[in-house]
């Protein structure tokens, strides 16, 4: 008897009703991010080195993708060519049908180290982009202290960054993407570096913002409950090179609740995702929570 | 519980109290071993201060003689049976005491020079103020921009820097005849000097600071839109310019120390005349003051130059400075998560 029919969790594969037409929904969405054929190549001794091979796939408008797979598939890298801080060695971006080459305000990105600009308030980081746009700088601030109050650090606007905890930076650094009205959200583990708590804490504000306002969001993570709590859907990339290994639709309803972390088809997903990042690791009932335990600690 | 009585405590801070008291006694020891040296007689004292010369026919009163010397001509005057010398054990001339700096240092000021057109002392005092600020001025002007060019983008760091790198091995003083035959005798060379002994370093200084600033923060920027202007003056400087600023303060060091070297270049001018004025008519606490005054200057300028900055730069700490309360009244409250 496999480990699986131990588990007795169901096929990840197996969608309610409610979820298929919510998919479905999604689908029928216009394509807010095309990836073709992306290749990239980093120059070596030994000859350039195949980070990533020919990945392809479509990004809905208002779709929350995350995107995850073992060290070294290349996962920062895709996200990095999105935001066009790298250049591909080969294939094509295309926002809203439009091939991007350039670094630009439609694709807002938060990373997972620090990044506010230390010598501006919170307000002030949060107008950057605006300011840049050439917004003047009264419609900016007007615009900025709407973002912060959405992230609730509205009472934080004149402080500076080093005042504040990580997980309210990251707040801040949303809110100053989310400003600029990108187009597609890039987050590459954003709350990578955040302790358990603010973590849980993160991912639930970004939900509730994610549903208050037309974004579409790409979502780096190694954190397996994480995907499946925030995501749609969900790209898994293999290493060496990084390719696409499967596009998982994740089954749990929305709206999520972190009580859904042991529902079954949660659970059923998660599996999934192990099984295919570290194929084999799981090797009895125990294991399965064990490796969900080991993955944390990772961090 | 910590230990805080131990004053020898490993990359550790001390408590507030002691590191005061610490920096009040890096200049209280020295100054109180030279005042030991100055006054306890038996620690140094060499020569003799004839206060009688008895029959002695070599030495009048008022000479000061090397003591082994004294005693010599001692012996001799008792083996003729004549008079002998008295004499009070002193340091030599160029060893004056804090006492006599003190008083040379207010009447340094305080007298007119010993000859009529003479400059003033504080005269002289400003116009070596005047030749390090213009040096230091125009080397600024053309050494940060350039440098933080040379910082951002490839194309300058490998067209500018190498020669400057190449350059900067002369030394500054070595172009001291090339400048005065070119720039003329009055204060153009010394300017020159100085600019020249700060300007290939400043441009070097400048551009590997401006290398380092967080690229995570320049990356955000250009996500957030920012193209390369905007990258430059709203991010890449204002990042770097806690460490320029720092750079600057320890270049400003520099270029005093270029000072007297550059003083001596055609005609000399400023303290170093003053210092070598003195020094001929071995008023020796005059050229300690002197020396005294420039230290005090430089100190002064960079203690100024460290609180500006620490108010400046008062969000490196989390903090509002001086001049951002000044527009802002709001006084923050720092959150507690």
């Amino acid at each position: 008897m496999d480990i699986h029919s131990k588990l007795n969790l169901p096929n990840y594969r197996q969608q309610s009703a409610e979820v298929t037409a919510a998919l479905d929904q999604l689908k029928k969405q216009p394509v807010a991010l095309e990836i073709a054929n992306l290749t990239k190549e980093f120059p070596s001794d030994a000859g350039p080195r195949r980070v990533l091979n020919d990945v392809s796939f479509k990004v809905y408008q208002r779709e929350f993708l995350s995107i995850i797979g073992p060290s070294g598939c290349g996962k920062s890298t895709l996200i990095r060519l999105l935001a066009c801080l790298e250049e591909s060695t080969d294939g094509l971006i295309l926002l809203n049908k439009y091939p991007v080459r350039e670094t630009g305000a439609d694709r807002g990105m938060v990373f997972q180290k620090y990044t506010l600009f230390p010598w501006l308030t919170v307000k002030k980081n949060v107008m950057f982009g605006l300011e840049v746009s050439g917004r003047g700088k009264f419609d900016a601030e007007i615009e900025a202290r709407q973002w912060l109050d959405i992230v609730g650090l509205e009472e934080y606007a004149d402080l500076y960054p080093a005042q504040l905890s990580g997980g309210m930076q990251q707040r801040v650094a949303i809110a100053r993407a989310l400003a600029n009205k990108p187009q597609v959200l890039l987050m590459d583990e954003p709350f990578g570096a955040l302790d358990a708590q603010t973590r849980a804490k993160m991912q639930a504000y970004l939900l509730q913002i994610w549903e208050k306002i037309d974004i579409t969001i790409i979502f780096i993570t190694h954190d397996l409950d994480e995907a499946v709590y925030l995501s749609d859907r969900i790209l898994v990339l293999k290493a060496n090179p990084g390719e696409v290994q499967e596009l998982v639709e994740v089954p749990v309803p929305r709206s999520r609740t972190p009580e859904q972390f042991l529902s079954p088809e949660f659970l059923a997903t998660k599996f999934h995702l192990e099984e295919l990042i570290h194929p084999g690791h799981i090797r009895s009932a125990d294991d399965f929570k064990v490796v969900k335990m080991v993955g944390e600690k990772d961090k | 519980m910590e230990n805080n009585s131990k004053w020898i405590r490993f990359g550790r801070l001390l408590p507030q109290k002691r590191r005061r008291g610490l920096t009040t006694a890096s200049f209280l020891l020295p100054l109180l071993l030279w005042a030991a040296i100055s006054y306890i007689p038996g620690i140094w004292h060499p020569e003799v201060r004839i206060a009688d010369p008895g029959d002695s026919i070599y030495f009048a009163q008022g000479d000061i003689v090397e003591k082994g010397t004294f005693k010599l001509e001692n012996e001799n005057l008792r083996a003729e049976g004549a008079r002998f010398m008295t004499g009070r054990r002193v340091n030599p001339v160029y060893f004056p005491a804090p006492h006599q700096v003190a008083r040379a240092l207010y009447a340094a000021f305080a007298a007119p020079p010993r000859r009529d057109g003479d400059p003033w002392f504080y005269e002289s005092v400003l116009h070596s103020v005047r030749v390090v600020f213009w040096g230091f001025f125009l080397s600024s002007v053309l050494g940060v921009p350039l440098g933080i060019l040379c910082g951002v983008f490839d194309f300058f760091a490998k067209l500018i820097e190498p020669f400057v790198e190449f350059f900067r091995y002369f030394p500054a003083p070595v172009f001291g005849a090339l400048a005065v035959a070119i720039l003329g005798i009055n204060d153009a060379p010394k300017v020159a000097i100085i600019f020249i002994g700060t300007f290939f370093q400043q441009v070097l200084v400048m551009a590997n600071t401006t290398r380092q600033v967080d690229f995570n923060l320049v990356e955000a920027a250009q996500t957030l839109g920012a193209r390369p202007m905007t990258l430059l003056f709203k991010v890449v400087i204002p990042a770097s310019l806690p460490k320029l600023y720092l750079d600057m303060r320890i270049l400003l060091g520099w270029a005093w120390t270029y000072l007297i070297v550059a003083e001596v270049v055609g005609t000399t001018t400023g303290i170093s005349w003053f210092i070598n004025q003195q020094a001929k008519y071995r008023a020796f606490d005059n050229v300690y003051a002197a020396i005294l005054v420039l230290g005090f200057i430089g100190l002064g300028t960079d203690m100024i130059l460290a609180a500006v900055g620490r108010s400046l730069f008062a969000w490196e700490r989390g903090e509002r400075g001086f001049f951002s309360t000044l527009t802002k009244s709001r006084k923050p409250n720092t959150p507690e998560s």
